[in-house]
Order: C-alpha cells, then sequence, then structure tokens
C-alpha cells in the first residue's frame, strides 16, 4: 500500500483536538491519588503547633510534657533546624520554624511526630508556648512610613511635564484573597536509609523546593528528591513550602515515613494569599480621549516574609496602566513587610490589583470625556509595534488587544427580561427581593499581564522525548496542577512526533532538571517548548538513522513502505532527546522601570451582566462575556475550562471572597466563613477566542489562563456601578458598600 | 467500638472510636480514598456520599452513626471499565481538572439524577450548590449533567 506522507500524516489527538485528559477517568472513580491519600508502612503522622497572634515575642516554648505524651517519638522547634535556618524562593527570610518572634498570625512554631495523628494533635497542643504582645503592623501606609520595605519600584517614562486636558483620579483598595485550593496541604517524607530523603508534597515548582530543603536539612542537593504527585489545585499557593521542611526535618530524625495533612483553618494559616493593596491614580487625557499620563501610587500588603513579593510588585508596578499607549507614566510602587499572613503569588500575580484600580479609572475617564467606554478603550488598545508605557519596551509579537475589545462587544446581550424564576434574582430562592426593584448594569474591563519570568530571570524548561517500542514518552518534572499541561504536552509531541501513543512521565528531581515553575502562565510554552523541541529532534534522529520519510505508530517508513516498526527502531539502540529551552531573554531594569523587561504578554476583554437590588445589596451576575488572546488554542476543552474557572476567581475577588483580617487576627479561616462562588453564584460564560499565533510558543500557542481572573474582577464591579451608580472603590464589594451603610 | 455497615455493597466490620467521622474511616480504615477531606464542615461537598439512599456530607456523619447503614461511596459507582453515566460525561466534558471536588460532584450529580427524571439547568445548579469547585467554574460540570439528562431523554 502506498500513500503518499500528506495523505498519511494526520496524527489523532495532536494540537488544535479537544482531547481528553488520560487523568480524567482515575479523578471521575476516585482513583487518582492525591498526595493525602499517600501512606507509607510504618509511618508517623506530624501535627503542627502554631501561634495565632499577629506579632508576639515568644516567652516561653516548652515541649518536655508534649514529649511524654503517648505514641510521641518526636517534636522539632527551630533548634533542632540542621542546616540554614530560613527558607524561601527568592529571598530566604522565612524561619522554618518561629524563632524568638512571632510575625503573623497561624505561624508554626513546633512540629510533633506520633503513631496517630489524633496523638500527634494532642501533643502539640501540650505544647506550653507562652507569648507576649508586641505592636503589629496591620496599614499600610505606616509600613512605608516605617520603611518596612521589601521593594520599592519606581517607573518613570516619557516627558513628566506633559499633561493632559482630562483628568480623574481615584483611590482604591483591595481586599485579601485565598487561592483556597480544594485540596489542602498535605505531604508525605521518606527516609531513604542513606541519610537521604524522598518528598511529597504540594508543589508548583520541585527543583525551587529541593533547593530550600536541601539547604535547610543541611545535605546536597542530590540527597534531597522532590516528586510530583497529585494536588487539590494550586493557582499559586504552592508556589512556597508548607509541609515539607517539617517532614523531611522528621523523617531524618526519626529514620521513619512522616505523613502530615492540614485542616482547612491551618492551610488558611500555611499558604500565602493574594496581596490585598491600597492604589491611588490620576490618568489625564487630551479631548479625544487619547491617553496621555497615567500617575500610580501602589501598595501591596506583602505581610511577615518576602515569598514572592519581589517579583509580584514588579508585576504590579509594570502593568499599572493595562494594555493602553500611554505617552507618560509615573508609578511608585512598594511591597510592603506588615504582620499580616505571607502574601504571594496568586493566579494573575500582581496584575490583578492595578487592572482593577487602572480599568475603573479609564471608565471614569471616558464618563468625563463623553466618550463611550469601549470607544476609549480602542483608541488607546496597545499592539505589536507599540511601546508598553511603564517599561517602555517595544511590544515585538503579537498582542490583540483591539481585537479582544471588538470581539467582547460584539457578543449580544442577554435578554434583559429574563427573570421567570425566582433562583434566576439577586437573592435566590430567599425571595428577598422583588422583581421590580432589579437594576441591570453592564461593565467591561480589560486586561494584560505578562508571560512567563521576566527582569532578566535565567528561564529554562528541561524535557525529554523517549522512544519506546509502545510509542514515545515525556520526561518532565513540570507540575500539572490541573490546569492540563499532561494534555498539552502529549499533543505538542503527538503533532511533532506523528505518534499518537504518548505518555507523560511526571519525574522527580533526581531524573530530570528543572521544568521552572507552574506559574506565570508559562509550561504550555516553556515545556510545551522544550518537548516540541525533543519530539522534532526524535523524529530526525530516528528518521536519519532509517533513512526514512515518515514516522508513526507503526514505525518508520520509506516511500510509503514500512521499514522498521517501532520496536526495531528502539532495538537498534534507545532513541531519547532532552531539551533545555529558554525563551527570548530579557533584561534587569534600570533605575527607573525601563528596558526590555519582559518577553511577552497576553491580553483579554471581559464584559460583566449583573441584577442588582439596590435596596438591599443583592447581586446576581447573570453573565460574563469574554474574548481571549490564546496565540492558538491547543486544547480547546482546556482552554475553555481555564477561561470560565479564571472567571470564577475574579468574580469571587469582585463581589464575595475577602479573608478578614482584623488586627493582624485572620476572622474567618473557614469554609463557613469565606465564602466561594458555588454553582448558584456562578454564571454562564460566552467566550470567544482570538488566535493570533505566537511566533515562539509551540504551535502558535500562548499561555494565557491568568488573565480570565485579572480582569473579570473589574468587568463585574464597572457593572455594578452601572447599575447603582456608585462608586464602587473597593473588592469584594459588599451588601453593606451597594446599600450605602 | 466496632460498627458493621455495608459499603458499595459490601458488609464491612469495623472499629472506630467515638470521634472519628465517616469520612475518616472510609478513608483511613476502609481503603476507600476517593471520597476527600476539603472543609471537613460541611460546606464544600468534597466528601460527599449517599448514606441509606440520603445525600451527606461524610465528614458530619459520625461513623459510630453509619453502624447497619448502607453507603455509596464515588468507588461504588462505576469502575474505569464501566462508569456510571455521570463520570463518564465528567470526562468526556472537561469537568475534571485538579479533580479534588470531583468525586463529590460526581455523587452529589448521580443522586440528583436517581431522584429527578428531567432536571432542567436550574434544578441542576440548585442541586450541585453543596459542592465547591475551584478550578472549573461550574460551566464543564453543568454541561455534563445536562448532557446525562439529554441523554435519558433519547432512550426512554
Amino acid at each position: 500500500m502506498t500513500t503518499s506522507v500528506g495523505e498519511r500524516r494526520k496524527v489523532s489527538g495532536g494540537v488544535g483536538e479537544p482531547v481528553l485528559r488520560p487523568d480524567g477517568i482515575p479523578k471521575v472513580t476516585g482513583a487518582f491519588e492525591y498526595v493525602n491519600d499517600l501512606h507509607a508502612d510504618g509511618m508517623l503522622w506530624a501535627v503542627t503547633r502554631r501561634a495565632h497572634a499577629a506579632h508576639a515575642r515568644i516567652v516561653r516554648l516548652d515541649t518536655t510534657a508534649a514529649r511524654t505524651m503517648p505514641g510521641v517519638v518526636d517534636v522539632i522547634t527551630v533548634d533542632d533546624v540542621a542546616g540554614h535556618r530560613y527558607q524561601g524562593q527568592i529571598v530566604t527570610d522565612q524561619p522554618v520554624l518561629a524563632e524568638a518572634e512571632i510575625r503573623h498570625w497561624g505561624e508554626a512554631v513546633a512540629v510533633v511526630a506520633a503513631e496517630t495523628r489524633e496523638q500527634a494533635r494532642r501533643a502539640a497542643e501540650a505544647i506550653d508556648l507562652e507569648l507576649e504582645a508586641l505592636p503589629a503592623v496591620t496599614d499600610l501606609e505606616a509600613a512605608l512610613e516605617q520603611g518596612a520595605i521589601f521593594r520599592a519600584i519606581t517607573v518613570r517614562h516619557g516627558d513628566q511635564d506633559r499633561h493632559g486636558e482630562v483628568v480623574v483620579e481615584g483611590r482604591y483598595e483591595v481586599g485579601i484573597q485565598d487561592q483556597a485550593p480544594l485540596g489542602t496541604e498535605a505531604g508525605l517524607a521518606v527516609p531513604d536509609g542513606v541519610g537521604g530523603v524522598d518528598v511529597w508534597g504540594p508543589t508548583q515548582w520541585t527543583h525551587v523546593d529541593r533547593r530550600q530543603l536541601a539547604a535547610c536539612l543541611g545535605l546536597d542537593e542530590s540527597a534531597v528528591r522532590v516528586h510530583s504527585v497529585g494536588l487539590g489545585g494550586a493557582f499559586g499557593a504552592r508556589e512556597d513550602l508548607s509541609v515539607q521542611t517539617h517532614l523531611a526535618m522528621l523523617a531524618l530524625r526519626t529514620g521513619r515515613p512522616v505523613k502530615m495533612a492540614f485542616d482547612r483553618t491551618e492551610s488558611f494559616a500555611a499558604h500565602v494569599k493574594r496581596h490585598g493593596a491600597v492604589m491611588e491614580y490620576r490618568h489625564e487625557a487630551d479631548a479625544d480621549g487619547t491617553l496621555v499620563r497615567v500617575d500610580a501610587r501602589l501598595l501591596l500588603d506583602s505581610g511577615a516574609y518576602h515569598m514572592t513579593s519581589d517579583a509580584v510588585i514588579a508585576n504590579s508596578a509594570y502593568f499599572a496602566v493595562g494594555p493602553y499607549r500611554c505617552e507618560t507614566t509615573s508609578v511608585d510602587a512598594w511591597a510592603l513587610r506588615t504582620n499580616h499572613p505571607p502574601a504571594g503569588a496568586m493566579r494573575g500575580f500582581g496584575a490583578n490589583q492595578p487592572c482593577f484600580a487602572a480599568e475603573a479609572q479609564m471608565d471614569r475617564l471616558a464618563a468625563a470625556l463623553g466618550m463611550d467606554p469601549v470607544e476609549l478603550r480602542l483608541r488607546n488598545a496597545l499592539g505589536r509595534g507599540d511601546t508598553l508605557p511603564t517599561t517602555g519596551q517595544l511590544i515585538e509579537y503579537p498582542l490583540p488587544t483591539a481585537e479582544v475589545i471588538r470581539s467582547v462587544a460584539a457578543i449580544p446581550l442577554p435578554d434583559p427580561e429574563d427573570r421567570s424564576d425566582v433562583r434566576l434574582l439577586p437573592g435566590g430562592t430567599g425571595r428577598t427581593t422583588g422583581r421590580g426593584h432589579v437594576r441591570r448594569g453592564v461593565g467591561y474591563a480589560v486586561g494584560i499581564k505578562n508571560l512567563e519570568f521576566s527582569e532578566g530571570f535565567d528561564d529554562f524548561a528541561e524535557a525529554e522525548v523517549e522512544l519506546t517500542a509502545a510509542g514515545a514518552v515525556i520526561h518532565t518534572a513540570a507540575i500539572e496542577v490541573g490546569q492540563g499541561l499532561v494534555t498539552a504536552l502529549t499533543q505538542i509531541a503527538r503533532s511533532a512526533l506523528g505518534i499518537e501513543s504518548v505518555t507523560v512521565d511526571f519525574d522527580h528531581t533526581g531524573r530530570i532538571g528543572s521544568a521552572g515553575s507552574t506559574s506565570a502562565s508559562r509550561q504550555t510554552q516553556m515545556s510545551g517548548g522544550a518537548v516540541l523541541r525533543a519530539a522534532q529532534a526524535v523524529r530526525a534522529a530516528v528518521l536519519d538513522r532509517h533513512g526514512a520519510d515518515d514516522l508513526t505508530d507503526e514505525g518508520v517508513w520509506r516511500n510509503g513502505e514500512l521499514v522498521a516498526s517501532l520496536a526495531a527502531v528502539v532495538g537498534d539502540g534507545p532513541v531519547a532527546e532532552r531539551v533545555r529551552f529558554r525563551h527570548p531573554g530579557t533584561d534587569t531594569p534600570d533605575e527607573f522601570g525601563q528596558g526590555k523587561l519582559h518577553v511577552d504578554f497576553c491580553v483579554a476583554a471581559h464584559r460583566a451582566i449583573v441584577d442588582v437590588d439596590p435596596e438591599l445589596g443583592l447581586v446576581r451576575v447573570v453573565r460574563i462575556d469574554t474574548a481571549q488572546d490564546v496565540g492558538r488554542a491547543l486544547n480547546p476543552l482546556s482552554v475553555l475550562g481555564q477561561i470560565e474557572g479564571g472567571i470564577a476567581q475574579g468574580m469571587g475577588l469582585a463581589i464575595m471572597e475577602e479573608l478578614v483580617v482584623d488586627g493582624g487576627i485572620v476572622r474567618n479561616p473557614t469554609f463557613t466563613d469565606y465564602l466561594l462562588p458555588t454553582t448558584l453564584d456562578m454564571p454562564d460564560v460566552e467566550a470567544v477566542l482570538v488566535e493570533e499565533p505566537s511566533p515562539w510558543g509551540p504551535f502558535g500557542a500562548k499561555g494565557f489562563a491568568e488573565l480570565p481572573t485579572v480582569s473579570s474582577t473589574p468587568a463585574v464591579v464597572a457593572a455594578l456601578r452601572a447599575a447603582t451608580g456608585m462608586a464602587l472603590n473597593r473588592v469584594p464589594v459588599r451588601p453593606q458598600d451597594i446599600v450605602g451603610l | 467500638m466496632i460498627i458493621e455497615l455495608t459499603v458499595n455493597g459490601e458488609r464491612r466490620s469495623v472499629q472506630v472510636d467515638g470521634w472519628e467521622s465517616l469520612l475518616w474511616v472510609l478513608r483511613e480504615q476502609l481503603g476507600l480514598p476517593g471520597s476527600k477531606p476539603a472543609c471537613e464542615q460541611g460546606e464544600c461537598g468534597a466528601c460527599s456520599v449517599i448514606l441509606d439512599g440520603d445525600l451527606v456530607c461524610s465528614c458530619l456523619v459520625m461513623a459510630a452513626d453509619a453502624e447497619a447503614g448502607t453507603v455509596v461511596t464515588v468507588e461504588g459507582l462505576g469502575t474505569a471499565e464501566d462508569l456510571h453515566p455521570v463520570q463518564a460525561a465528567f470526562h468526556a466534558h472537561g469537568a475534571v481538572q485538579c479533580g479534588f471536588c470531583t468525586p463529590g460532584l460526581v455523587v452529589a450529580a448521580a443522586h440528583l439524577l436517581e431522584h429527578a427524571r428531567n432536571p432542567s439547568m436550574e434544578d441542576i445548579r440548585e442541586a450541585l450548590s453543596g459542592n465547591i469547585c475551584r478550578c472549573t467554574g461550574y460551566g464543564s460540570v453543568l454541561r455534563a449533567v445536562a448532557s446525562v439528562v439529554a441523554d435519558r431523554e433519547e432512550t426512554p
């Protein structure tokens, strides 16, 4: 049988298809193994003793009584740290266990390992801990005045004497949001018997965990293996260590496997938050609607330790204007140390807070100019060939800002009279509102964020593609957090190899090099980029070795004839290619934040339609429309899932979600009191994918899944403003804000 | 104390402490980790099981109270080779991302479809409102359940 290469070559399940997840079936049957499901023979349970003060001196920490409790095998405090006493991904300033002071609510003080979880819990309670309260810094302006600054960024771009004819000013606040991944922190550490340890824990970057663990344990990195394991979501909460150091210490000290699993309240204590923020803005435009100047002053609440704040504040500063051209910008941004729980990564990573403020400013500017808000945004929309108004860098790759705005505005609005079912009214089945009181509002917002790591970071991802008799195996240390990396990598490899049978082996740190973090919207392009190149190299090597012109699941082909099966191909010697992929480089900023600081960007536009009962402050989000820049959708099913899920988190920040911190004390660390969107809160989403292929992403793909969260928040609030006529300069918007109490 | 109960069609006898929840006993004693601990306050539904025909949060049921009861967990709904229609629909509609809420949602949806022949989209939303999903935004979940309803209409 002879067929032309072009006819036969269309591998099934490649890029562009709605490929189903290989882990989908084990997840729907309950068989998929999450970190909290792990067990090891002879394992101990560990429980952490935490201090629930905002700021205090440790007067006494006595573990004597706890050590004699039934079943207790070991108790550790900071004095038991064998290596470096601090951990941290960027700056190592977080004590492994509290040192002389408690600097935030929920800080870990000691950890008990016992034969059962209940024994460990009772012993942890029996630890004698006496605290003396110290004044807590909880106000951002006070922190700035005291010089409690983790990082300050000054952006000055353009002619600082330039001013516009129309001016609007505003002050905005963002409350603290929690990622609230459904899986709480849990982990297992197993000693290897020769001085090393294997660690399974919630992570987004195993190699950066390994670096910190090895330093704190006083071990060589080769003695610490960090494994990939099922997580119950991440959204940034797994970028920093939680259980890992304590478990590894206890495993090495006791010589036994040790497991730990947090309840929800401890989970709220143990992972970073989205930064709360206070932001002051001044926008100036010429009378024709040309945005000419933006001044911004951004204060972000970093909490007690650095975590990833130094990178978060950079995003806030550099995306302070949004996806618009602007001649002159002046941004002062600070990541500030307070006695609040440490803040770090959450979906959007510093781009969300200024987007909320700047988009409100754009609406106010439109009103002051007498322009339609969509028209104003289109007039200033940033695109390829323009200059990012903060860093001054050229936008080198496609950036379809105008296209996403036009696309979202073109989606037909829903029927304004559709309130037949009481469940569709604000307040729902409570029937606290009457139809006549309900007002509808529509609001728009547009967001921008960087892709990959910025500011000169040496950003790379390693991956290996190995040919076997049964197909191909991708080896990677990248973390599948639920987003669908497993299908994206598989589809890229299929399309590049021509082989359908592809599996992904999520390897531990001892088996393959770093993939970088599963964050910054980077794995599709970074690990995807590495897999693409490795797969291309495998295909080329096999074709070359056999003088062949095609490769399929059957084997290699020459002129339409099968010349060797895959088994025969690999029988001649292993075929595997390992690639370390780097994106086009970036620079470090100069003193005014200028330079090519980012490699690439992504944009999205959102339109929210809300129904509000202004007398009762009740809100129902009717629908959220979006147009999303995706480069090219590798898997339309996954893309839609990321868009809908991201919007739910953005809507949560707009009207529901806030960690209430009072004098440094967290008041709502449960799902009873920290409200998350349910099926009754989340509206339908109409999504348009805008596909302008990335010149450097695999098959044109871009990372995009942070944007659905970034600009959905301001779109919902814009709609609330339209419905109520109120300022609503703070998120989340609460019923009392709408009622005006 | 020792309790006896029927789990996924099998008679089981298990030693429990008085303070242990049904969720803990299912996961730690009976080898059924499919039900998930996520809030352990009855707010998120990740631990949903069917107890004597009722949809319950197994974190809120004391194990001792399940004595002589009949429990169906996600593991009892279907297998990889023979999926329950709800499980198949979740997989096919991309309603699974991290998957931690999935077992509870699958059990809740299966329970709904056992008791409602032809639920509307608003009925489905209401029935699943006790199950929190942080990944999907629920769109794919609702489409999955609605597809099972639609398939049933086609095959009376």
